[in-house]
């Protein structure tokens, strides 16, 4: 299962880059203030949300893509 | 471990085809702001309390380099469970130290970090690259990473235990700017570890008709490898009065059988005059490791047992509020701004095979286990 799920990840993922290379910006940089806006930021508490990874990783059995830099934590 | 070489290579390729397609342009990535911050966070659930510092301060070197330094600390008081109904009661430390460095070039930004952390039983080290690179007008971002670590397992009052245990994360992440309000992010993670994957403490029940309970304990038994594979999917959008909310959802696998998926919705409220409150939920659901069972039906009955309420069948929901109020100070010499916030989280866990042995009902028929848990985070922030 895991070799056929990485396969199609991979897949999608080099789809959309080489589909992507022929694209202009259909947002152009002037257009982006409200993307730039802090609320919309997904590293506005960046202590506080890895505090949370933590709390989570030491009492359920999933990890990983949770948006920290990952490696052990010591949690076992 | 020859799977996750597989994935390497596929990921090497993927990077390739990125760096092949790749059209060149003169825009610019950006670094981290400069910040500090000073958190105080508490857990207090199921017996558990954990609570302690942890401080973060960013500094920019020049125009292309950023460093941190992020200190952490556990402080932990247990009468979990596991800890009452199998040994005693205990305090102990944790401690946590990590440096990193973002240099930026271009398009490109790379961040090393590395991470320790230890306590009387366990030490973990870790080493992370992740190199990202904007593109297509910087609508696109996409980052490749690798972390390795190497951790030794102890066990107080056997000065002669001791293991170890190598880990390897492999991560792959795009993020896309959808519209002028909407921006989706994808993230993929594979994580191989290998070694003394048990905690060394815990024990599985089997029957054993011949004690006045009906059970006994057995030294749980992991595989010595355990590979899993995780994709979240995350999407925010500005609303019009200027607002965001923000949702994601995770899928995971793993090669111990344990199946699990997530659900968050956060909803962030700028008041004006400097106030923002935010609402959040998220809900937790997973199956069991195939070597799991809340009660084995004999000694020794298979090759690997594990009694982890962690790799049992579970759910669990949080619930969450949070308030910032955020100041600007020129008349404080360094400081451009600061944020002073509270959040407050409530869970709820419950299982649904994992018994609750501290009410004696007959083995195996026991209530099943749940509990809740409150976390609190109160952090000063400031940018200079």
């Amino acid at each position: 299962m895991n070799r056929r799920f990485h396969n199609g990840i991979l897949l999608i993922s080099a789809c959309l880059i080489v589909t992507a290379c022929g694209m202009e910006p259909w947002v152009k940089p002037y257009e982006r203030a409200h993307l730039a806006d802090p609320i919309m930021s997904g590293e506005r508490n960046p202590v506080a949300d890895a505090y949370m990874r933590h709390v989570y990783q030491a009492r359920e059995g999933a990890r990983g893509a949770e948006g920290g830099g990952g490696g052990g934590c010591g949690c076992n | 471990m020859v799977a996750i070489k597989s994935v390497l290579v596929k990921l090497t390729t993927l990077g390739s085809i990125i760096a092949l397609c790749h059209p060149v342009h003169g825009s610019a990535g950006t670094l981290p702001e400069e910040r500090a911050d000073a958190l105080y966070h508490s857990y207090d659930g199921g017996g558990v309390k954990v609570d302690g510092p942890s401080v973060l301060v960013r500094k920019n070197l020049g125009n292309s380099t950023s460093v941190y330094g992020n200190y952490y600390v556990d402080h932990v008081s247990s009468a979990s469970i596991d800890v009452v109904t199998q040994g005693s009661p205990y305090q102990e430390e944790r401690e946590e130290k990590s440096v990193g460095v973002n240099y930026l070039k271009g398009d490109v930004t790379m961040n090393l970090a590395y991470t320790h952390s230890a306590e009387s039983d366990y030490t973990a080290n870790s080493a992370n690259f992740k190199i990202s690179q904007d593109m297509f007008g910087d609508l696109s971002t996409i980052s490749l990473g690798y972390a390795r670590g190497w951790d030794t397992v102890q066990k107080n009052g056997q000065p002669d235990f001791s293991e170890s245990v190598s880990r390897n994360n492999y991560q792959l992440e795009l993020s896309q700017i959808l519209t002028k309000n909407a921006l989706l992010g994808v993230s993929f993670e594979a994580v191989t570890d290998e070694g003394y994957l048990n905690n060394p403490y815990r024990s599985a029940r089997y029957l054993d008709p011949s004690k006045p309970l009906g059970y006994s304990f057995e030294p749980e038994i992991y595989p010595r490898t355990h590979t899993s594979s995780a994709v979240t999917v995350q999407a925010r959008y500005y609303l019009p009065y200027r607002a965001a909310l923000h949702g994601e959802f995770r899928v995971y696998g793993d090669s111990w059988g344990v199946k699990a998926h997530n659900a968050q919705i956060d909803y962030t409220h700028p008041a004006g005059n400097g106030w923002t409150f935010e609402l959040r939920y998220r809900m937790y659901s997973q199956t069991a490791a195939d070597f799991y069972s809340d009660l084995f039906p004999r000694l020794s009955s298979q090759n690997f047992l594990a009694r982890d309420k962690e790799l049992s069948t579970m759910t669990n929901h949080t619930a969450g509020v949070g308030v910032s109020y955020e100041f600007t100070q020129r008349a404080w010499r360094y400081i451009d701004k600061g944020s002073l916030n509270l959040y407050y989280d409530h869970i709820e866990f419950d299982y649904a095979d994992y018994r609750d042995i501290s009410v004696a009902d007959g083995a195996g028929d026991e209530p099943l286990y749940q509990f809740s848990a409150d976390v609190i985070r109160l952090y000063l922030s400031l940018w200079y």
